[in-house]
């Protein structure tokens, strides 16, 4: 992990920076700061993310991308003494407003996290764990949303003869993608991959690759990488995070090729991170 | 002395001691075996199935005592393993961070509480309390005492072992799996059972520890349960366990007979209770990958903390 | 918010609400005992107490000065028989973990925890009891100490892997001895914790009553000689509470609070034992 050491007229000097797009924003975040105690790890983030496309956040460790996103789905309200300051709307709704509903948004903003988690379950029961809580019994229904969840998470010729074999036999990339068979299976709208692909290996991780370019016609994905090339290959749009802020958000094109921060240009040359 | 006859002589020294624990599991297995051999050669595995207990005319049958310990046993495991596993869940996942020490250190109060003192609180409270409630109820020989009490204070000390070591397997579930749960839009509760579901073999575990800890009570036991050898379902018949009839009875055993059926019945006792805690070691160290006893994990993790 | 939703959170707060009433039923009988102890012990206590001997059957008056030395003498012979088993066992197991023998008597160890009290003081009885057939202070204190070893074996192993290798490797580079390193080196290092181990273990004898029904037996003399039976608190407390007389009861809840006071304070011991442990790992 990089630790930057910033000089004030630095910091100060780091651009603030949101771009407006108005075609079917799925996601927009104004003004968001986000607090650890007293410490502050987000510094009024603001951006819109599209909907059906793919956004990365990049940069380097521990600069708050994770943090980011278990805000949109308020997986941070688990944590004591974390709260965020700011406004995110999904679809023009407050996510933190007073009427909504943190179980139904975590049901609609579905997570994967870094290290695959399924449950000591069969692989069937892992995938059906969200609709059955969600009140399905129906046999034949699980069924067939277990086979298509199975199936856009292209997983499911591999297992379609064991379904109830344990979860936790398959591979790190299986399991992996059984998590996001799981997320799917509840029908969410956004999907949020936090590092999906960190803990496997070469072709397991193309894998995971061609299944977010498979996934973004049907889903709002955000994921966050620190493998530069990675979200070079798979995301549309591209945030760069440091220290907290969102330094330069723009088309992954642009960001790449045609950074108009120095910051992000000496990141994504790799001259620190 | 060479260097290397010094050290031998620490590991025959030390291992020595070492061998001498072994020894007296060994021993005690033995000696309850060889103290009972007159009753065990008199009656065989009758001794087993005969309910009748009659030190005069020297007929020694064992059913009442085993059944005695068992229902009782049983009747508090089912009271105290919901509240258990209430505490433990309570403190490892809803209470306020404030609030976990000062929680777990009653619960561990209630562990070190002499087995004599909760007697003693037996025989003049729980007792004349359990007296009224059967009044109320219109049972029969509304004595108090028996199987009632019993089973109650039973389960008042075995609910800090299970809880405790349910508490420690709660902890040692990885927040993944909570956080799973949770993004897949779980409620609280539901997130809760995930973690439960992880931890399942290590919490029947913690149930069989306090299992245990129930066969081999004796002293509250003996002091509120009538002290009566009889068979019965009823909650309020005074009855009699394996280790109240031996605390009660031992010294008044006259002849060689009688104090050998007694301590048939120890051995008895000792076995059924050894395979408990084992069955229940095993348990839970499949689940955390050490076992520990309940008595000593506050203190190695206090001074390990 | 759907129906389903309603109802899935509706019975996460029942449950969650379940759970904290759990504790409290909980908390009920403790709160119950300490009062109950506190309220009729306390005030039962009075300086005849500590100083007088049991009054005959039926006679009023008198204390507890017998039963109380006895127990301090019975869990001096326990720790006397214990602490030296159960540390040196301790210390071998925890320097030659991976051997079979140690497997071994680390298992025995574990049966040894989980045998009941009772059984223990059958064996004692056995061992020291019938072949001079008579009871004496001595196979008492035997039956607690036996109760004491797993404990002390346990913590004892526990703190002494805890110790930084490098302290061994420093003392033994040195040109210590194996025997030499531990002792000098290592022990020191984790006694505090040892010695914690050692206080939890004696409150937990302390408390004993069932091994020494038929081991130390009772006394209703004052007596501290180690061949005789001997009298003892939680005994005494025994004998008096199933007797029919109110004085008798009136100074069993005076011994059951002083035997409460007692493991209390060694708890507390104890705990200060850990707290100047992290004291001295901070400098």
């Amino acid at each position: 992990m990089i630790t930057l050491v910033l000089e004030p007229e630095q910091k100060a000097a780091m651009p603030q920076v949101a771009v407006p797009m108005n075609d079917d924003t799925k996601i927009s975040v104004r003004d968001f700061d986000f607090f650890y105690g007293t410490a502050k790890v987000l510094h009024g983030i603001s951006l819109d993310i599209p909907a059906r496309k793919v956004t990365a956040l990049i940069g380097p460790s521990g600069c708050g991308k994770s943090t980011f996103i278990r805000s949109i789905n308020r997986m941070n309200d688990i944590i004591t003494d974390a709260r965020g300051k700011g406004t995110i709307l999904i679809d023009g709704k407050n996510v933190y407003g007073g009427d909504t509903d943190v179980v139904e948004l975590r049901r609609r903003v579905g997570m994967v996290f870094q290290k695959s988690n399924p449950f000591p379950k069969s692989i069937y029961d892992n995938v059906a764990y969200g609709l059955r809580i969600g009140g399905l019994r129906n046999k034949r229904q699980l069924d067939d949303i277990i086979e298509r969840s199975l199936t856009r998470a292209a997983l499911w010729h591999e297992v379609k003869d064991r379904l109830h074999a344990s979860a936790l036999a398959l591979s790190g990339g299986q399991q992996q993608r059984l998590c996001i068979a799981r997320a799917l299976a509840v029908d969410p709208e956004i999907l949020q991959m936090d590092e999906p692909a960190s803990a496997l290996d070469p072709i397991a991780t193309s894998k995971i690759e061609e299944l977010i370019y498979e996934l973004k016609d049907n889903y709002t994905i955000v994921i966050v990488t620190h493998n530069m090339q990675q979200a070079a290959r798979v995301s549309d749009r591209t945030a760069f995070f440091m220290l907290g802020r969102v330094v330069e958000y723009a088309e992954t094109n642009a960001i790449f090729m045609n950074p108009r921060e120095k910051m992000t240009e000496d990141y994504v040359t790799g001259r620190f991170g | 002395m060479t260097r290397s006859s010094d050290d031998r002589s620490f590991r025959i020294g030390t291992g020595a001691f070492a061998a001498l624990v072994l020894l007296i599991v060994a021993g005690i297995a033995f000696e309850l075996t060889r103290q009972s051999t007159l009753s065990i050669t008199k009656f065989g595995l009758k001794f087993w199935t005969t309910k009748v207990w009659d030190p005069v005319s020297g007929d020694f049958g064992a059913l009442p005592f085993i059944w005695g310990t068992l229902y009782s046993s049983i009747l508090a495991l089912l009271v105290a393993t919901p509240i258990a596993l209430g505490i433990a869940i309570f403190i490892s996942e809803l209470s306020p961070r404030m609030l976990r020490q000062p929680l777990a250190y009653l619960t561990e109060l209630l562990a070190a509480i002499p087995s004599i003192v909760y007697g003693l609180w037996g025989i003049f409270v729980l007792v004349p309390i359990v007296r009224k409630v059967e009044i109320a109820m219109g049972a029969k020989p509304a004595l108090g005492v028996g199987m009632l009490a019993a089973a109650l204070i039973l389960a008042v000390m075995v609910i800090p072992f299970t809880s405790s070591v349910a508490r420690e397997i709660l902890k040692n579930v990885p927040t993944t799996q909570r956080e799973a749960a949770y993004a897949l839009g779980a409620t609280r509760w539901e997130a809760i059972k995930v973690a439960i579901g992880f931890g399942r073999t290590g919490i029947i575990g913690a149930v069989m520890l306090g299992f245990g800890r129930a066969l081999g009570e004796t002293m509250a036991v003996t002091m509120v349960i009538g002290n009566s050898p009889q068979i019965s379902a009823s909650l309020f018949k005074p009855q009699y366990t394996m280790a109240a009839v031996i605390a009660n009875e031992f010294t008044e055993a006259a002849d060689e007979l009688y104090l050998h059926a007694l301590i048939e019945i120890g051995l008895l006792l000792f076995i059924i209770t050894v395979g408990v805690n084992l069955l229940s070691r095993l348990l839970i160290w499949s689940t955390k990958r050490r076992a520990v006893t309940t008595v000593i994990a506050p203190v190695v993790a206090e001074v390990a903390a | 918010m759907t129906a389903n939703l309603r109802r899935r959170k509706i019975y996460s707060r029942i449950f969650e609400t379940l759970c904290a009433l759990a504790v409290i039923v909980a908390l009920i009988p403790l709160a119950m005992i300490l009062f109950y102890v506190i309220k009729e012990g306390f005030g039962a206590l009075n300086l005849d107490f500590f100083t007088k001997m049991p009054k005959p059957v039926g006679e009023s008056g008198g204390g507890m000065a017998n039963a109380i030395a006895g127990t301090l003498i019975l869990i001096g012979i326990a720790a006397a028989f214990a602490v030296p088993v159960g540390c040196l066992c301790g210390i071998h197991l925890s320097e030659y973990p991976g051997t079979k023998f140690s497997s071994v008597v680390r298992f025995a160890a574990d049966v040894l925890n989980g045998v009941p009290s009772i059984v223990v003081g059958i064996f004692a009885y056995g061992i020291l009891v019938l072949p001079v057939k008579r009871f004496s202070a001595i196979a008492g204190g035997v039956a607690l100490g036996l109760l004491m070893i797993p404990i002390v074996v346990r913590t004892t192993e526990e703190l002494l892997r805890l110790v930084p290798g490098g302290l061994r490797e420093g003392a033994l580079a040195l040109g210590a001895t194996r025997g030499r390193a531990v002792f000098s080196v290592i022990v020191p290092a984790a006694l505090p914790g040892i010695l914690t181990g050692i206080l939890v273990a004696l409150a937990r004898v302390a408390g004993e009553t069932a091994p020494l029904l038929f081991t130390a037996f009772n006394n209703r003399f004052w007596s501290t000689s180690l061949t005789q039976p001997i009298a003892s608190l939680t005994v005494q407390v025994f004998t008096y509470a199933i007797s029919p007389y109110d004085d008798w009861h009136r100074q069993a809840w005076a011994g059951a609070f002083l035997l409460v006071m007692m493991i209390l304070t060694l708890s507390i011991l104890a705990r200060l034992a850990v707290r100047r442990l992290e004291r001295m790992n901070r400098s």
